[in-house]
């Protein structure tokens, strides 16, 4: 018998037209990814080459490692095998494609016994993919997961296309595996030594099911296999390019040029610093082509997973805003107006065309998009960007001009007098107890107490000035506040896209502090500790509060008394910029597991998964259209834990909340209280039993605009 | 079409305490926040978009001194063409008719199809415009919340007039309207806006300039003249209830239904 | 002195409250002397506010033309001109047709000019003082005026309460006094407000919430008030304007004039725009948590508390008192 025929000698009939195909392939490849890289050379620019072992880091960790994916249990372990799948079918796959041009070869290192231990491996690999395909077309398919659906606003299903996607890997899957199992019957029929089809795998069904076909059936398949899985491979890589299949080009890059500063949000424009603003025409992201590079390859690189919008605390009450929306809508803006062929680009108003004002201003900035999605996409700085663009041009909800105004004209959203910020201080029972000085020429302290706007001038929120102070004085802290000097740390307006105004606030400040001479700042309010940790600059060291309160536990300076026995549940919320911005997590935890007795349940949803309460600093004024209050839905998650105390750690959160827990009409049911006020209550005094400062009735005069 | 927008620099009602001053003679003014009057920054906005349609330019013009000024800036940053001053020290003390006939002057000096005022300051006076029309001779019409430019030097124009109705009429350039808020939404002055226009120059016009006989304007030529400041004894006014909540909405609905209005 | 006029403005035959106002206000000016009424317009209507003016005035002047059919204030302001005696003193309502019409009126007059009048001294002389009100009725100021001269003094609706005292005045037809009457602006059409869901002027009580409100979600709690008694919620300007309630909830002058029983007002601060609009011996029951609100002059009861805290318990307090009557 002894055929000497070589399976490859029946791909050498079509060697021609494979090495058509490569060229074509290739050509076609390189010519669309030029196309696609041409809006990034017309954006502008954005440094991210530095770092490069921090980056490195982020791959290893992030798309080497599939860090994030494990978030959505079943999603990501069937993205990790498949990742796992692709990078270990990836030398495979070249392998196969080279044959056909050129039959002995190789890949180096992979001959001999390594070559074996490779094929066993990828022919699981290939079966473990190919299963999984089955397994996501299903899952999309019959059991529709809600992340995925498309509000209509937005457009058609995306079920289809995934569908379709997912079967042409499954069909490269499979063409490769019927290549292999052909060939491994036909070097069975040969009597040669035969390490191809690993037991149970794809390829070995397949040539289970051949074993007794005929030479020429065998040879017709072997060959169309290749053929298809050729054709396929090439039809894939060209339309990748073409929607969100690019992710999988596009991640390695997206994920090692990721954003490295936390919590800050990037300047106007790179390579033009503060001092020299005035030069700069036009603020923000006005048109598509005002993105930076890397704003762009974030759009390219949106997988359409749905983590973001389903972690969205503005898109789950119903706001406009869905952040995987917007990374979509920017992407097809950047097909439809860079298209393959023909003029490029159109510098059209995105506001008013592809977003609307509302979508934008929806955003709270909570970052829950940003600490969900697996391959870094930016969102913040965007939506900064474009709110940059909205202030510059005048187009400001009327809600809004006027605390901005009056953050301009008084140093406060409210438009209160200045010189009537440290009037918390001077609270009749407050006063005498506990006198808070103001630092200046006679008065220093080397640390300050930064109380920010809210906790300032909000009836109810200097509760939490008073009760921080006590807590400083009690733990021995000798500490001052800047008093009148003080004005509002621009957070906010910063986030709001007026970043001259936040400039402004933030050089005055940062006189003030320097002019104080404190060696330390402590704040009770995450956003301004945000802002003094990485929006300014040249300022001493802060620390939050529930930081302090902890590290003076720890040192014996202050204790708790235990709780009262009267079925109070606590659960603890973190405030995004105090968690997830900032990672303090265990700070404020420690302190309520400090105080004996108190009973804490957990949310499910908290740590980095925390669901914003609606928004801090201007977002208070903004009036949005919303089915129901984002810090509704948080206070129904505190419900659902079984508690009925929420303590938090910012003076907005407690806003929000309390706010929330009336709407909701549970005042019965449920009450939120400040960690420091907390704290306060609890201190254990030597002097007779101090009584807690009882929350009181006082009038709100937040947004009265009085 | 060239428009001008007479404006005013006042102490922002809703971001102050306004008080009496320890003489009584006028109000505290030390800690006040000033901006333009907020009936005249809705005219300028008015103004922006009339040009954006039609092309032409905006002036903004008011009476004061040096720190008036800076409501000509910011209504520049928002998008007026120019910004003028008109100043002396006889103005100081005018009344509404001594302004009306400054700014008449100043407009008998330049050529301008629309002139637009604020309804009213914060003083509730309402009476600049009206009084400016007639010093010029032009028509005149108050509350305006809508104009609308139609050709051969006419407006069509409504007027808010009692129970939420508009008044529509159709009115002769040139003409002078006086502007009610609500009229648009006004867009929004950064502080980036504001940096940019402060060192454009503003000129400045004083009686000689405008040919203005001292005598007839300022405190001299004052018909009404404020003599003080007070606040009114609290008079009867309501009863007030003092008791506890409970206690006040018994009171309260025992009131009511006094009244017949428990069903 | 000089005489002194009054404007009477009228709709359809019915002369506008202001009319006996003024005439208060115009005794207060010169009580020696009678003020004499002046009434423009066309046809019967005219006639009809005519006969009503001269139950109040003892001399109403009458200008019948058909060009002032509409109540042009440049027509009508053309025709004044032409009647008033040099030196008069003449007094309008400070509305919308007042700052329409006075200014301009003074100026072609030369005489002086004083807007938005609440209260006058000095009585009977040309020296004349009067009250008027700054900064949103904040601080109010004395205000001399000479009307030696002539002059035009607007008078803020409601600041002079209306006598009941009647008099059978005369009718002098002046119309032929006044030339050719022409304008650069004419009148076209009213439109009217749309009529909206509710017709607050058909309440007998209504629940009406100001600023004080704070945000639209709370907008609810009054609504609940207003069903628990049966009536209806209406609002001041900012609410409107922060388009928390539509236009046609608005109470005040570029409002709704209403009657009601009872006035609940909650969380206004009381500026005269807004109690313009209420009419007819109202019980006014204001709550703020401001006692220095303005409102706490004019309303019958006063109750200082937070609005968003009173006005739910209020409301179960209504409905139980409503299931023990039910039983």
């Amino acid at each position: 018998m002894g055929i000497e025929i070589n399976p490859t000698s029946y791909l050498a009939q079509g060697r021609t037209l494979f090495l058509l195909i490569h060229w074509i392939g290739n050509l076609s490849f390189a010519y669309i990814v030029a196309r696609r890289l041409q809006p990034l050379l017309r954006a502008q620019r954005d440094p991210r080459f530095d770092r490069p072992l921090a980056r490195l880091g982020n791959v290893a960790k992030f798309w080497f490692g599939q860090w994030k994916h494990p978030r959505y249990r079943l999603a990501g372990s069937l993205h990790i095998l498949i990742f796992a799948g692709f990078l270990l079918l990836a030398m495979r796959a070249f392998t196969v494609l080279i044959v056909g041009v050129s039959p002995n070869f190789a890949m180096p290192g992979l001959t001999g016994r390594a070559g074996e231990l490779y094929e066993n491996a990828t022919d699981y690999a290939a079966t473990v993919v190919f299963l999984c395909m089955i397994f996501a077309i299903v899952r999309r398919v019959v059991f529709k997961p809600a992340r995925y659906a498309v509000p209509e606003r937005f457009g058609k299903a995306h079920t289809a296309d995934a569908v379709f996607l997912l079967g042409l890997i499954g069909f490269l899957m499979a063409a490769d595996s019927l290549f292999s199992g052909a060939k491994a019957v036909f070097l069975a029929r040969q009597g040669l030594p035969d390490h191809l089809a690993t037991v149970l795998s794809l390829p070995w069904l397949f040539k289970t099911a051949l074993a007794s076909a005929s030479l020429s059936t065998i040879g017709a398949l072997f060959f169309s296999a290749y053929l298809l899985h050729e054709i396929v491979f090439y039809f894939l890589l060209c339309y990748r390019p073409f929607g969100i299949q690019f992710h999988v080009e596009t991640s390695l890059f997206n994920v090692y040029f990721a954003k490295l500063t936390k919590g800050t949000i990037k300047p106007v424009r790179w390579g033009i610093d503060d001092a020299n603003l005035d030069h700069v025409k036009s603020f923000g992201v006005k048109s598509f082509e005002d993105f930076t590079w890397k704003h762009m390859l974030d759009f390219y690189s949106c997988a359409d997973c749905g983590r973001c919008s389903d972690n969205c605390p503005s898109h789950a009450a119903g706001r406009p805003l869905s952040p995987r929306f917007l990374s979509l809508k920017a992407r097809d803006y950047a097909f439809e107006h860079y298209p393959m062929f023909g003029k490029a680009g159109n510098g059209e108003a995105l506001v008013g065309n592809l977003y609307s004002e509302d979508e934008i201003w929806s955003c709270t900035t909570c970052g829950a998009c940003e600490a969900e999605c697996p391959l870094l996409v930016e969102y913040i700085d965007k939506i900064v960007d474009l709110r940059r663009g909205l202030i510059d041009d005048g187009n400001v909800p009327q809600s809004l001009q006027k605390p901005l105004k009056s953050l301009e004209s008084r140093g406060n959203p409210y438009g209160k007098m200045e010189k009537k910020r440290a009037e918390w201080t001077a609270a009749k029972d407050f006063k005498e107890a506990c006198p808070v000085q103001v630092l200046d020429k006679k008065n220093g302290a080397d640390t300050l107490y930064f109380v920010d706007s809210v906790t300032s001038y909000d009836a109810r929120m200097q509760s939490i000035a008073r009760a921080t102070a006590k807590i400083l004085n009690r733990a021995g802290v000798n500490f001052g506040i800047l008093g009148s000097a003080e004005k509002d740390s621009g957070h906010e307006a910063r986030r709001f896209g007026e970043e001259t105004l936040f400039l402004a606030l933030r050089d005055h400040n940062t006189e003030a502090i320097q002019k104080s001479e404190a060696a330390r700042i402590v704040t009770a309010d995450p956003h301004a500790y945000n802002a003094l940790q990485h929006d300014y600059k040249d300022v001493p060291p802060v620390e939050h509060i529930s930081q302090t309160i902890a590290s003076a536990l720890d040192a014996g300076a202050i204790q708790f008394k235990p709780i009262p026995a009267n079925g109070k549940v606590f659960t603890y919320h973190d405030p995004c910029y105090l968690g997830r911005h900032n990672e303090i997590y265990d700070a404020p935890r420690h302190v309520l597991d400090a105080i004996p007795g108190l009973r804490r349940v957990e949310m499910e949803r908290s740590r980095d998964r925390s669901f914003c309460c609606g928004g801090g600093g201007l977002m208070l004024f903004y009036e949005p259209k919303e089915d129901e209050r984002i810090g509704v839905k948080r206070v129904r998650m505190a419900a659902e834990a079984g508690a009925n105390v929420i303590v938090t750690a910012c003076p907005f959160c407690l806003t929000n909340i309390e706010d929330a827990i009336k709407v909701a009409g549970l005042e019965a049911e449920m009450t939120a209280i400040d960690l420091a006020e907390l704290a306060e209550q609890q201190l254990e005094s030597d002097s007779p039993a101090s009584t807690a400062e009882a929350l009181p009735e006082l009038e709100r005069e937040l947004i009265a605009g009085r | 079409m060239e428009i001008l927008v007479c404006a005013r620099r006042v102490p922002d009602t809703s971001e102050n305490e306004i008080v009496l001053n320890a003489e009584g003679s006028d109000i505290e003014r030390d800690d006040l926040v000033y901006s333009i009057n907020e009936p005249d920054n809705y005219a300028v906005e008015e103004a922006l978009q009339v040009v954006a349609r039609t092309g032409g330019t905006v002036t903004v013009v008011t009476v004061g001194g040096e720190d008036d000024e800076e409501i000509l800036r910011r209504e520049m940053a928002m998008g007026a063409t120019h910004g003028v001053l008109l100043t002396d020290d006889c103005f100081a003390g005018s009344d509404g008719r001594g302004i009306a006939a400054i700014l008449k002057a100043f407009v008998q000096r330049n050529k301008f199809d629309l002139i637009l005022t604020g309804v009213q300051a914060e003083d509730g006076g309402a009476q600049v415009g009206g009084m400016l029309a007639a010093m010029l001779d032009y028509p005149f019409a108050s509350l305006v919340n809508a104009i609308e430019v139609m050709d051969a030097g006419k407006l069509k124009i409504s007027r808010e007039i009692e129970g939420g109705n508009r008044e529509i009429s159709e009115i002769d350039l040139p003409c002078v309207l006086s502007i009610q808020t609500g009229i648009n939404e006004p867009r929004y002055v950064g502080m980036k806006g504001i940096r940019a226009v402060a060192s454009v120059p503003v000129p400045t016009y004083g009686a000689a300039e405008l040919g203005i006989e001292p005598s007839t304007v300022g405190l001299a030529g004052a018909m009404v003249k404020r003599v003080d400041y007070f606040v009114p004894a609290a008079g009867k006014g309501a009863e007030m209830l003092g008791g506890s909540r409970e206690e006040n909405i018994e009171k309260l609905l025992e009131l009511v239904a006094a009244k017949g209005g428990l069903k | 002195m000089a005489r002194i006029f009054a404007y009477i403005a009228h709709h359809d035959g019915s002369i506008d409250d202001s009319a006996a106002e003024l005439a208060v206000a115009a005794q207060k000016v010169d009580p020696t002397a009678s003020p004499t009424a002046i009434v423009c317009g066309f046809g019967p209507a005219l006639d009809l506010a005519c006969e009503s003016a001269r139950s109040i005035y003892k001399e109403v002047w009458r200008i019948g033309n058909a060009a002032l059919a509409y109540p042009n204030s440049e027509l009508i302001r053309k025709a004044v001109v032409q009647i008033l005696p040099a030196g008069s003193t003449i007094l309008l309502p400070h509305d919308h047709f007042g700052i329409d019409l006075a200014p301009g009126l003074a100026i072609k007059m030369n005489g002086s000019f004083v807007p938005d009048v609440v209260g006058i001294e000095n009585a009977g002389t040309n020296a004349l003082q009067v009250i008027r009100q700054e900064y949103g009725g904040q601080v109010s100021a004395h205000v001399g005026c000479d009307i030696s001269k002539g002059a035009v003094i607007t008078v803020r609706p409601g600041a002079f309460r209306a006598t009941s005292a009647s008099v059978n005045g005369v009718v002098a037809d002046q119309s032929t006094a006044v030339g050719a009457l022409s304008a650069r602006r004419r009148y076209l059409q009213t439109v009217l407000a749309d009529a909206g869901d509710v017709d607050i002027t058909k309440h007998a009580v209504l629940v009406s919430v100001g600023r004080g409100i704070q945000e639209k979600d709370n907008i609810g709690i009054a609504e609940e008030l207003a069903e628990a008694l049966g009536a209806a919620v209406s609002c001041s300007r900012p609410v409107v304007d922060a388009k928390w309630l539509e236009k046609s909830r608005q109470v005040g002058s570029s409002g709704k004039t209403v009657k009601p029983k009872v006035y609940l007002a909650l969380g206004i601060s009381g500026a005269f725009q807004h109690l313009a609009g209420i009419k007819g011996n109202a019980f006014i029951i204001a709550v703020n948590k401001n006692p220095k609100a303005p409102i706490f002059q004019v309303a019958d009861i006063g109750i200082v508390d937070d609005i968003l805290e009173f006005i739910p318990e209020l409301t179960s307090k209504v409905r139980e008192l409503q299931s023990v009557a039910a039983k």
